[in-house]
């Protein structure tokens, strides 16, 4: 059951793009679409893209970077750690939940040293696991998307996206104990 | 975004001071400043790539068959987008890569969408409420394959690498609905509201 689980979930990511093409391409030819001509009319705003999102980039990942890399951000999961263990949630997940939102690689990095110290089959190292794959690095991605298309004023988005985090992560905390242990 | 920005910076030289890790935030901005252009010019391949591979979709029909497939969903979640609209078609394929941990496809795919959204805006800049599901929807995505997490967890030895698709699944399940559930309640705030007149765009 586990070998297979693991052969359909690798098939799948490693099949997925390739025969999306395929599709594509075949429904495009018996469209009798100019296929390469389209293409490269598409591709051309790639360029663009990449270059537009830079500055937004720059901004939110040195900001970060700052915030990392100065222990500001340890100094928070220190302080927090008094509030949320009375609620069940065992101090060790709390790095992961601080940086996920924040940093992709940063989250990585809280990932593998967790798996190393707790052993990636513990209740611990499957709880860090769940929580990774629960939620995207929220502030990098309202960056470079609202940065993409010149938004400034983004309303609820920070709001509802960090609420819906922090369900995703209180979720993962919960459903790891339901499912591990 | 603002408020945030500045407590990221403000708070963090703060405690450099009194940590005297200075040298370390110097260093450290730096590098950041330029890890994000190389993650720039790294994804303009790949936004091209898939720009191409999108507007050849686009012109097959396909995006629009997958837009009606699912509009009876999407109509709920963006009705001031269009059912057939380009802008549905992309949001779509963006929250499925994400679904599948298409990583850098996702998120190029994402830019398209967003794009869309913007020519559908008459707000200028400011966000549309469809934008703001959209992005919930996105950083919240209910993962079918959390493929950076199985490579982790099987290079770090694990006996069971997929075990936590199953609690994955449940875990981006609950923050989906939970955050466009919040979106939905947020866009009629009266704090968070659409300006009355159309800003010139």
């Amino acid at each position: 059951m586990k070998e297979w689980i693991l052969w359909a979930a690798q098939v799948a990511s490693d099949w997925a793009i390739p025969l999306l093409f395929l599709l594509i391409v075949g429904a495009a030819a018996f469209k009798k679409v100019k296929l390469y001509e389209e293409f490269v009319e598409g591709a051309k705003e790639g360029f663009n893209v990449g270059v537009r999102i830079i500055p937004y980039l720059v901004a939110i990942l040195c900001a970060i970077a700052i915030f990392r890399s100065s222990g500001a951000l340890d100094f928070a999961v220190n302080g927090l750690s008094f509030i949320l263990e009375p609620l069940g949630i065992p101090p060790e997940v709390l790095p992961m939940a601080l940086v996920r939102p924040l940093s992709g690689s940063g989250a990585l990095g809280v990932l593998s040293e967790g798996l190393e110290t707790y052993g990636p089959d513990s209740p611990l190292g499957n709880t860090l696991s769940v929580m990774m794959g629960s939620t995207e690095t929220t502030f990098y991605v309202l960056a470079v998307y609202f940065g993409s298309v010149a938004i400034r004023k983004t309303r609820h988005t920070l709001a509802a996206c960090l609420i819906g985090d922090a369900a995703g992560l209180i979720a993962a905390i919960y459903v790891s104990r339901f499912f591990f242990n | 975004m603002q408020l945030v920005w500045l407590f990221l910076v403000v708070s963090g030289i703060l405690t450099a001071m009194v940590t005297g890790r200075m040298a370390e935030v110097t260093k450290s901005v730096i590098d950041a400043a330029k890890t994000s252009v190389e993650l720039s010019i790294g994804l303009i391949g790949i936004m091209a790539l898939w720009l191409g591979f999108m507007k050849l979709a686009e012109s097959a029909g396909l995006v629009q068959a997958l837009a009606r497939l699912l509009k009876p969903l999407t109509k709920r979640l963006f009705p001031d987008v269009p059912p057939e609209h380009p802008a549905m078609g992309s949001m779509l394929s963006n929250i499925a890569a994400n679904m599948l941990g298409l990583g850098n496809s996702a998120t190029a795919l994402g830019l398209k969408a967003m794009q869309d959204l913007k020519s559908l805006s008459k707000y200028g800049e400011t966000a549309t409420n469809a934008m703001a599901t959209f992005l919930t929807i996105n950083t919240t995505s209910v993962t079918i394959i959390p493929a950076t997490v199985i490579a982790m967890r099987a290079s770090a030895g694990s006996e069971n690498p997929a075990g936590i698709i199953g609690a994955t699944l449940v875990a981006t399940i609950c923050s989906t609905v939970v955050g466009v559930t919040v979106a939905k309640l947020l866009e009629k705030r009266k704090a968070y509201r659409l300006p009355d007149r159309e800003e010139a765009a």
